[in-house]
């Protein structure tokens, strides 16, 4: 087959940012499946719900401590990730690595304070449906806190080190940042559905 | 007309026997009347419409086209706009089309679950592998608990309670009508009347384990007088026994574990997991339409049921030789 | 001061206009290249030896099935029949239905899309190539998972539905129904994987040039499969885990007692099930699309149409999942919207039938063993889709429910519409992938005994259940007058077992002596042949540039292509969603063992999690291990730039 040359990609930045960032579309797949989970397991919560007679079963609703400190927390915490992901923008390492030292601090404290949430629910996953489906809803974000916690961790420890000054770190910080907006937006419609439900 | 019809599409591939027989295609009331004219309404459109479609791709394959030496056909902005009308028409037709069997689907649903006003009110509970059936009447001396039969007067509409007591059954007559499954936690309801007297068989047709290909039923239509006749036989209490051998039949199986899972009214046998056995001997089928009722299938059963039927909830109990002809005895005179 | 350095490099580093031809080639091979022997096996990231390796993968699975098959007719070829045991007939019927749908049908499809995607739309390679193999190794190990536990009499027997309570804590039998649910998550993940990568690849990855209007139908047909994977899939992983917890940890989802629901199962799992088929079905689509086009010596008619039908479908394949539940009780007026939406899903099929028919009518149809499939699958398809209008009426479906009449309904549309299109795909693309053809001869055999057989054994179930057959039973009375229609069904699925036989003997054969193909020998329209028989480790040597829908046949004389890439690191491009202008050069990662190891460690905390609620806990560290091996920059230039 014979070619002829008709574009000159020479020119072209070497990273993309965000939606020219192949890895940025990569997080944004990886939140529709997850949201789409949340979604299900929502769902069947309303759908449980709807056909029980009474609700909660045999539990009085979950104590609101713990789970709105919880909730107060992580929408503090979206003004670190915010600035994170301003001075990843503009290249700013040294900020960048103080900033993803405070988020790992906002994703232990949160993960404490669910620690307390679990038992403030006075029901247990093998109670009856009304505690499986609270147990499995609130277990479904914390696995989610936990591995952002951990990739949080990952990221921080690579900033520190050589491989923090490259360009291709900027996007694995953004995707990390979006993607804790993405934990702290699903667990709003879980809160209100968790503790507000039962209380309607 | 259409019953020969039928035979005469299937028979050839040697289901004779399917008209007639647990058949969805020979109704014998009108559920299922309505359910054949809706199949034969889908099957002749379904038809016509395929034909067409092979009719007009064979057309696309094999007419005359000029000869051409291009690699590539180029397209013709006129003739795009034409095959465009074309094809817009044939999805036009095919939206007609659909709207129509949806509304004649959904008329076919309202004409089906017409609730009656009095209908016979009878309770069927499916277990693995069988059916429990118990005739509710308000007074409780009248009623009536058997199993894998049900007996039901001809043109008065039957209502169906079905509820399921261990896992998911389906509750199929096709002569009759559409099949309702059994939830466990769930109750649901069918509604049917038979036109003709006569015997039609239903199986369950949701998956429930082991020996779900032998958990058949067996629908008995007959006359008022004939039901009522075997409404009262059904009430009596169990047969008392009339021989020597008979009377030691009874024994064994009061005696021994039978009792457990079994009811015999009439004996200290009240057991609730298993089929009731007062009138046993008045089923055409035991083990849920496994082998027809006699003297020699009731033994065979109660000496082993596991090879009979696999798997099945009934443990074998150890009988001698004389044993078990006594039981056998016993069993087969309770009609 | 790290950018300068970055920079620097970038100007030292050679584009690839600056080479000769030949030593172009050389050098793009040593950038892109597999590694040597088993090690490269191992690690190789390339989209086409992991598509490969997955259709190899898929088609063994094909093969098993059939034999599971070919053991149910043997069975119930006579009545009464002693053959197979009613447990061994149960754990048979549910491996042929799981293995069928998730290990062959869905895989195979996939399989289809990792190679011909990113060749199709010219890039270098699929987006997240690591995630690619790691995907590939999951799918193996959920199905050797599978069989193994068959092998060991522990295979699952409650039908590929896993409907409660029959698979629940109560009455599943061992560990059936949990080996069950994790191969769910096996081959979900997987499936999962590559719709993402299917899904970033279309949206970013496309030669300049490629407007939406430009991509190829295959492509569309893929992008909007993988949405639908996306959007159901976490349906079957929410109820395979509920189902898992209910019986390992005493969860009560399923549980009526304490406030569960049977039903909730089967909404969940149709929930998925449902665009499952269109899952299998689209990619299909998609081929038609193709060789239909190649065939007809023309451009598709009605592109626009064709593409809305495909998302209409994809869309509309959401609301039906209530037709499984016909028979459950439901109420009527809820019933009834879904026999609507079951039959409105049939007019973008029509749109679609009545377009290709439209290609061969304005096209010259030549005759070739690919178009043969695809008129196989018209007549075939078709059919399976009007009694899927059928069994779509809720009073219909009453009567034809769980029987014989849907076995052979959905077999109908599964194999008429999925597998025949499919087995034309594979005479089809099997000169790019090999660099070999397929025989013409053996071919035509194929589908004559493939359209007979299949007729032959598949007709007469919609009689059988009509009079009266349900489904899943391992034997049937004598008097019921089944026998007859039952033999004539088991002789012929030998001839249909002999079709496949055709199949596979062509393409083993062929593989290693067939006719060397060159680069387009079709005279295709599509990218994917522009590039050699079999294609380099690189795709292409330049990234092409598109300027139309079918750019082979529109540019002949010379394919217009991009420059400027470089050729020490492993490079592509990133181009805009919708109108596929440039923006970046992305890196695509090297070859690498950590997508195998993270499977390794995957694997072992599924597998053991069957049998302890702490594998979860335990077996996530090596896990995190893995993951963060996997991601931790090496040093190379694409990790650090």
């Amino acid at each position: 087959m014979r070619h002829r040359l008709a574009l000159d990609l020479a020119a072209l930045p070497l990273h993309g940012k965000s939606w020219s960032s192949i890895t940025w579309w990569g997080t944004l797949a990886f939140m529709l499946i997850e949201g789409t989970g949340f979604a299900l397991v929502i769902a069947i919560y309303l759908y449980l719900a709807n056909i029980a007679s009474e609700w909660p079963i045999a539990a009085p609703p979950p104590d609101l401590g713990p789970g709105t400190l919880l909730t107060v927390v992580l929408l503090v915490s979206l003004v670190p990730n915010f600035l994170v992901l301003r001075w990843a923008d503009r290249s700013d390492v040294t900020k960048v690595r103080i900033a993803l030292l405070v988020m790992i601090v906002f994703g232990i404290v949160p993960l404490g304070l669910r620690a307390f949430e679990f038992p403030a629910l006075h029901t247990r996953w093998d109670s009856n449906a009304y505690g499986s489906i609270t147990w499995i809803l609130l277990g479904l974000h914390t696995t989610h806190l936990i591995t952002d916690l951990i990739d949080t961790i990952v990221l921080a420890a690579l900033m520190f080190t050589r491989h923090g000054h490259y360009k291709r770190r900027i996007g694995d910080v953004q995707d990390n940042g979006l993607y804790w907006y993405f934990v702290v937006a699903t667990w709003l419609p879980i809160y209100a559905i968790l503790y507000w439900g039962p209380r309607l | 007309m259409r019953l020969r019809w039928t035979s005469a599409v299937l028979s050839p591939l040697g289901c004779a026997g399917c008209v007639g027989w647990q058949s969805a295609m020979d109704p014998q009331g009108p559920q299922a009347e309505h359910l054949h004219r809706l199949i034969w309404l889908f099957t002749g459109v379904a038809a016509v419409i395929w034909l067409l479609v092979m009719l007009s791709l064979a057309l696309a394959i094999w007419r005359r086209r000029d000869r051409s030496d291009e690699p590539v056909v180029p397209t013709n902005a006129a003739r795009e706009r034409r095959s465009a009308v074309v094809v817009f028409m044939a999805v036009g037709a095919t939206v007609g089309v659909i709207a129509g069997l949806t509304l004649a689907s959904y008329l076919a649903t309202r004409q089906v679950s017409e609730a009656s006003a009095e209908p016979l009110k009878i309770r069927v509970q499916g277990y693995q592998w069988w059916w429990q059936v118990s005739y509710l009447d308000p007074a409780a001396a009248r009623q009536i608990t058997t199993a894998n039969e049900i007996h039901i007067p001809v043109g008065r509409p039957v209502n169906i309670e079905l509820a399921a007591a261990d896992v998911i059954h389906s509750f199929w007559v096709p002569n009759l009508a559409g099949k309702m499954d059994l939830i466990p936690g769930r109750d649901n309801r069918l509604e049917f009347t038979v036109a003709r007297p006569g015997q039609y068989r239903g199986q369950c047709a949701e998956f429930c384990g082991l020996q779900h290909a032998h958990m058949a039923l067996l629908v008995m239509a007959e006359s008022e007088a004939d039901f009522e006749t075997w409404q009262n036989a059904q009430l009596a209490p169990s047969a008392a026994p009339d021989s020597d051998e008979r009377r030691s039949g009874r024994q064994i199986v009061t005696g021994k574990a039978c009792g457990a899972c079994h009811t015999v009214r009439g004996t200290e046998a009240a057991g609730t997991i298993g089929p009731d056995l007062t009138h046993v001997a008045s089923r055409a089928y035991i083990a849920a339409g496994v082998l027809p009722t006699t003297r020699g299938s009731l033994a065979a059963w109660v000496a082993d049921p596991q090879t009979i039927k696999p798997g099945n909830n009934m443990p074998m109990v150890p009988l001698t030789a004389d044993e078990l002809r006594a039981v056998s005895a016993y069993l087969s005179a309770l009609k | 001061m790290s950018e300068a350095r970055a920079e620097a490099g970038d100007r030292t580093e050679t584009l690839d206009r600056d080479l000769p031809p030949a030593l172009l080639e050389q050098r793009l091979a040593v950038t892109w290249g597999t590694l040597a022997g088993f090690w490269g096996w191992l690690t190789t990231v390339d989209h086409k030896l992991i598509g490969r390796r997955y259709l190899v993968t898929a088609f063994v699975f094909l093969l098993l099935g059939g034999v599971l098959a070919m053991m149910m007719r043997l069975q119930l070829a006579r009545p009464e029949n002693r053959l197979l045991g009613a447990d061994f007939y149960d754990q048979v019927f549910t491996m042929h239905g799981a293995n069928m749908m998730f290990l062959f049908a869905v895989p195979v499809m996939e399989a289809v899309g990792v190679y011909l995607v990113p060749l199709m739309i010219g890039t270098r390679n699929i987006a997240f190539p690591r995630l690619n193999a790691f995907s590939y190794w999951m799918y193996l190990v959920g199905g050797l998972m599978l069989w193994t536990a068959f092998a060991l009499d522990m295979g699952p027997d409650i039908g590929w539905f896993a409907y409660v309570p029959l698979s629940g804590p109560q009455f599943g039998y061992g560990k059936r129904s949990d080996i069950w649910a994790q191969m769910i998550t096996f081959t979900e993940v997987a499936a999962l994987a590559v719709a993402v990568e299917i899904v970033v690849t279309v949206f970013k990855q496309r030669a300049p040039g490629m407007s939406l209007d430009r991509i190829p139908l295959f492509v569309w047909a893929m992008l909007v499969t993988s949405f639908l994977v996306i959007m159901a899939m976490p349906a079957i992983m929410v109820a395979s885990t509920s189902l898992i917890l209910d019986r390992l940890v005493g969860t009560h989802f399923f549980n009526p007692a304490e406030g569960g629901d049977v039903l909730l199962w089967q909404h969940l799992f149709w929930f998925f099930g449902h665009p499952e088929v269109y899952i299998i079905f689209l990619p299909a689509v998609g081929m038609t699309s193709t060789i239909v086009t190649t065939f007809a010596r023309r451009a598709i008619f009605g592109y626009v149409p064709l593409v809305l039908a495909l998302i209409a479908t994809g869309i509309l394949a959401f609301g039906l999942w209530v037709h499984h539940m016909f028979a459950t009780g439901l109420p009527r007026l809820g019933e009834s919207f879904f026999t609507a939406s079951s039959m409105a899903i049939a007019v973008p099929s029509g749109i679609q039938i009545f377009c290709w028919i439209a290609t061969l009518w304005l096209g010259r149809p030549v005759l070739a063993v690919p178009l043969l499939f695809i008129l196989a699958f018209f007549a075939t398809f078709v059919l399976g889709g009007l009694t899927g209008v059928m069994v779509a009426s809720v009073p219909l479906d009453t009567q034809v429910h769980d029987t014989y009449f849907v076995v052979a309904h959905f077999h109908y549309v599964l194999i008429g519409g999925a597998v025949f299109p499919l087995l034309g795909a594979i005479y089809y693309w099997f000169p790019k992938i090999t660099g070999r053809m397929m025989s013409e001869r053996l071919g035509r055999s194929a589908v004559g005994l493939l359209f007979v057989g299949f007729n032959l054994t598949f007709f007469p179930m919609h009689l059988l259940g009509l009079a009266g057959m349900p489904r899943r039973v391992y034997t049937y009375p004598a008097e019921m007058g089944w026998g007859g229609g039952n033999l004539f069904v088991s002789a012929s699925a030998v001839i249909l077992a002999a079709g496949f036989l055709v199949f596979f003997i062509d393409a083993i054969r062929s593989a290693r002596h067939g006719a060397p193909a060159g680069d387009n020998p079709w005279d295709a329209a599509t990218l994917e042949w522009a590039t050699p028989s079999p294609p380099p480790s690189y795709n292409f040597a330049f990234l092409p540039v598109v300027t139309c829908a079918n750019p082979l046949w529109d540019e002949r004389d010379a394919l217009p292509v991009a420059t400027g890439l470089r050729v020490e690191r492993r490079e592509l491009l990133v181009t805009s969603a919708a109108e596929a202008r440039p923006e970046a050069r992305e890196s695509s990662p090297r070859n690498s063992i950590w997508p195998l190891l993270s499977a390794i460690a995957t694997s072992v905390m599924l597998i053991w999690s069957i049998f302890s609620p702490w594998a979860v806990v335990w077996g996530s560290i090596p896990i995190g291990i893995a993951l963060i091996g996997w991601f931790w920059p090496k040093g190379t230039p694409e990790d650090d730039a």
